[in-house]
């Protein structure tokens, strides 16, 4: 998980997975994000960096409409995902967000057993028919989330009771455990220690032959380390969206320059 | 001079000694207040301090205190006439000090002069005669003895006062001036007042925990005096209370203990549900707005004073409940008899706790973090999947924690049963029948003439311990739960 490996970051081939044109949200008066207009691949993982408060966590969580959960908010332009509108009155936004996963900053297990944590999504879904078609989705999805061996034995005791990097792999496992298509994930190891989050990078470069992968990051290494393509946002404007190893060896803007540089944020 | 003035004086001097203590806290440094340890006003408050609190404390426990002291002397003059009982003992007293205070009173009318009232004979006066033309009435004529007895405590009383005023406020004088004295530039005004403040809190927090000793004392020793008179096995398990003054009376307290449970169970029934649904409703669905008006709104429900409650029981509640369940209602069941009864009072009781419950879970919901709520919606979850398999679950300890707050509230009420479950203390199933409850007879046994030294009045204290300690567990296991709860997140 080093430097910059130019061979891994063919990605032209990809499929689009989600095309955003135009789109402008507003917290009450306060217009968050500015006419942004991205195009994210299939099997990809693709980073948003940017200084706090530019609006890129606003911008992933348009991508399955959590934003819908604040009342003040406002979307306008088009999202696209598969080529359907996902702002489209038509959709259910509860269907979309079962397709579109999320997993958060903060570890966020439920107050339940670590199965019930896993289960939770394909019960709500009706994935499982049986108890051990869910048994096997859950030791599935634990597996993916690079946890399993470690809680196999315990799998009833609470999901609280784990460390930081464990709740964060298990949050991963819960969001993977509902068969999405895309992953976004919220600054997943701003709460982690280093080996933790050596763990979790790790799982996300696996996920990457599964899912187009979205993260947001405050950490420019993390972002170099793990995504293909990278989307440098600043004041709610998407500034310079490209190859990661384009973006950190020759950007084109003075504005991502100055911040990979250092310089601002 | 009485104790208003000596206070009164005593606050005098402390304003008194602010302005003086101030001033010469100035003058040590020549008006340069960079240079005292503490602010000007720090010393004015030390001195203010040391001249109040003590005479006042002084004041208090000698008040307190002179009544005990003056019985314990006056009390050997009239040892041989009435040697009896402890009982008998006090009533005499308390005609002794009746007629002391009647002396007083005809002095200051100027019926009396101070040397009559003094050497006055009861053979030779009528002393009854005499007081009641001052407005005192007393019971019978008065003995020698009491009447000896009464002039004595009347000149011991004079004689204390006296003395209270002079040590009072020598005491204050005396902090006043020490403190004024030790007023200089270096010295540290401000810890001192800093340390002041916290005895008076300390005070303060136990006065409050005394005063609970106290009650819960007094309800223990009535208690024993209970059990004394009347056997524990028949109290805790007799099935019928029917008490009478004249005696033979059975005294069970299952049948009450039955009724306060049944009603505290329908109220609950009621309060729980619609209060959790209504909590739900105002943390999880409702916009700013409308919760903004309706949780104020809710809350005046927990405004409304209880009897209240027992009139709306009494007058709408009951009848409305006859026209359906009683004699030829809408029902056709005949169940219920009179307006009265454990289903009136339930369901008034319910509505009470309504916003008890409501405003509680509420803030408990309130308390569950929202990244557990975006974890579940960002599975796909839907609001009430989220609500019930994600919030309801991290926050169910906390609710139970509300729900046992409230059935104690529910067990300790007293008005709406006595307007709205009736007074007939029944063991029956049937929830369109009278009943009553611990609380509801407690207010039956004491009121009126009450002789509290039958076991008819003194089981009202037996009462009350048994719901104080069934009142106390609740509580004790609703705090262990919701503070086991709050462990969790923070």
């Amino acid at each position: 998980m080093n430097d910059m490996r130019q061979i891994e970051r063919a990605v032209d081939m990809k499929q689009t997975k989600i095309t955003a044109r135009g789109v402008q949200v507003y917290y009450g008066d306060n217009h968050a994000i500015k006419d942004v207009s991205v195009e994210i691949a299939d099997k990809t993982v693709t980073a948003f960096i940017g200084p706090s408060g530019c609006g890129k966590s606003t911008f992933l969580r348009c991508l399955n409409r959590m934003n819908d959960t604040i009342s003040i908010c406002r979307v306008e332009g088009d999202i696209l995902i598969d080529n359907e509108d996902i702002y489209d009155p038509r959709v259910d936004p509860v269907q979309l967000r079962a397709k579109v996963g999320m997993v958060f900053q903060k570890p966020n297990p439920f107050p339940k057993s670590i199965y019930d944590n896993v289960a939770y999504g394909p019960k709500i879904h009706g994935l499982a028919r049986n108890k051990a078609e869910l048994d096997e989705i859950v030791e599935k999805a634990l597996r993916r989330g690079a946890i399993w061996d470690e809680v196999k034995d315990r799998l009833n005791a609470p999901g609280t009771g784990l460390s930081g990097g464990q709740q964060q792999r298990l949050c991963i496992a819960r969001a993977v455990a509902t068969e999405p298509e895309v992953l976004l994930m919220d600054e997943p190891c701003s709460a982690l220690d280093p080996i933790a989050t050596a763990q979790v990078e790790e799982l996300i470069d696996e996920l990457r032959q599964s899912y187009s992968v979205v993260i947001v990051t405050h950490s420019m290494q993390q972002a170099a380390r793990v995504s293909q393509k990278t989307a440098f946002f600043h004041l709610g404007n998407l500034v310079e969206y490209g190859e990661t190893g384009e973006i950190f060896t020759n950007p084109e803007d003075p504005r991502t320059e100055s911040y990979i540089t250092g310089r601002i944020g | 001079m009485s104790a208003l003035w000596i206070a009164l004086i005593v606050l005098a001097l402390a304003a008194g000694g602010y302005v003086l203590g101030r001033k010469r806290a100035l003058a040590s440094v020549g008006g340069n207040t960079r240079h005292l340890h503490s602010l000007p006003s720090y010393y004015g408050a030390n001195v203010a301090m040391m001249a109040a609190v003590p005479a006042l404390i002084l004041l208090v426990i000698w008040l307190i205190l002179q009544p005990m002291v003056l019985n314990r002397m006056v009390a050997p003059m009239i040892g041989s006439v009435a040697a009896g009982e402890a009982g008998e003992m006090s009533l005499v007293m308390s005609d002794v000090r009746r007629v002391a205070d009647g002396l007083d009173a005809a002095v200051d009318q100027g019926v009396l002069s101070g040397a009559e009232a003094r050497d006055m004979q009861s053979d030779s006066t009528d002393v009854r005669a005499t007081l009641s033309n001052v407005g005192v009435a007393l019971g019978s004529d008065v003995t020698a003895e009491t009447l000896s007895a009464a002039q004595r405590y009347r000149a011991l009383s004079s004689t204390g006062s006296l003395l209270m005023t002079v040590v009072v406020l020598a005491v204050a004088l005396a902090g006043a001036i020490t403190a004024t004295l030790r007023t200089h530039r270096d010295f540290r005004a401000r810890n001192v007042v800093e340390h002041g403040m916290r005895v008076l809190l300390i005070g303060a927090a136990c006065f409050a925990i005394l005063t609970t000793l106290g009650i819960v004392l007094s309800l223990i020793f009535n208690t024993v005096k209970f059990f004394n008179l009347y056997p524990a096995s028949d109290y805790f398990f007799g099935l019928t209370w029917s008490p009478s003054f004249g005696g033979g009376s059975s005294l069970g307290i299952l049948p009450l203990l039955w009724g306060t449970l049944y009603i505290s169970v329908i109220a609950l029934a009621v309060a729980v549900p619609i209060g959790l649904f209504a909590a739900i409703y105002l943390s999880e669905y409702a916009t700013p707005r409308i919760r903004a008006f309706a949780k104020p709104m809710l809350e005046v429900l927990a405004g409304i004073p209880t009897i209240v409650y027992g009139l709306f029981a009494l007058l709408t509640v009951g009848p409305l409940l006859v026209s359906v369940f009683g004699e030829g209602g809408f029902a056709g069941v005949g169940w219920m008899q009179g307006g009265t009864a454990v289903m009136t009072a339930g369901l008034v009781m319910g509505i009470m706790l309504i916003p008890f419950v409501s405003s509680l879970s509420d803030d408990i919901i309130n308390a569950v973090p929202q990244t557990m709520r975006d974890g579940s919606l960002g599975l796909g979850a839907t609001k009430s999947e989220t609500v019930r398999q994600v919030v309801l679950p991290a926050a169910l300890p906390g609710i139970v924690g509300a729900i046992l707050l409230a059935a104690s509230r529910a067990i300790g009420e007293t008005m709406i049963v006595v307007l709205g479950a009736g007074a007939a203390a029944k063991l029956s199933l049937n929830p369109f029948e009278a009943m009553t409850t611990v609380t509801a007879k407690i207010v039956s046994q004491l009121t009126g003439d009450a002789d509290f030294s039958s076991p008819e009045a003194l089981v009202a204290f037996a009462l009350g311990m048994t719901l104080f300690v069934i009142t106390l567990g609740l509580n004790i296991f609703a705090l262990w739960i919701v503070r086991k709860y709050r462990e969790q997140y923070e």
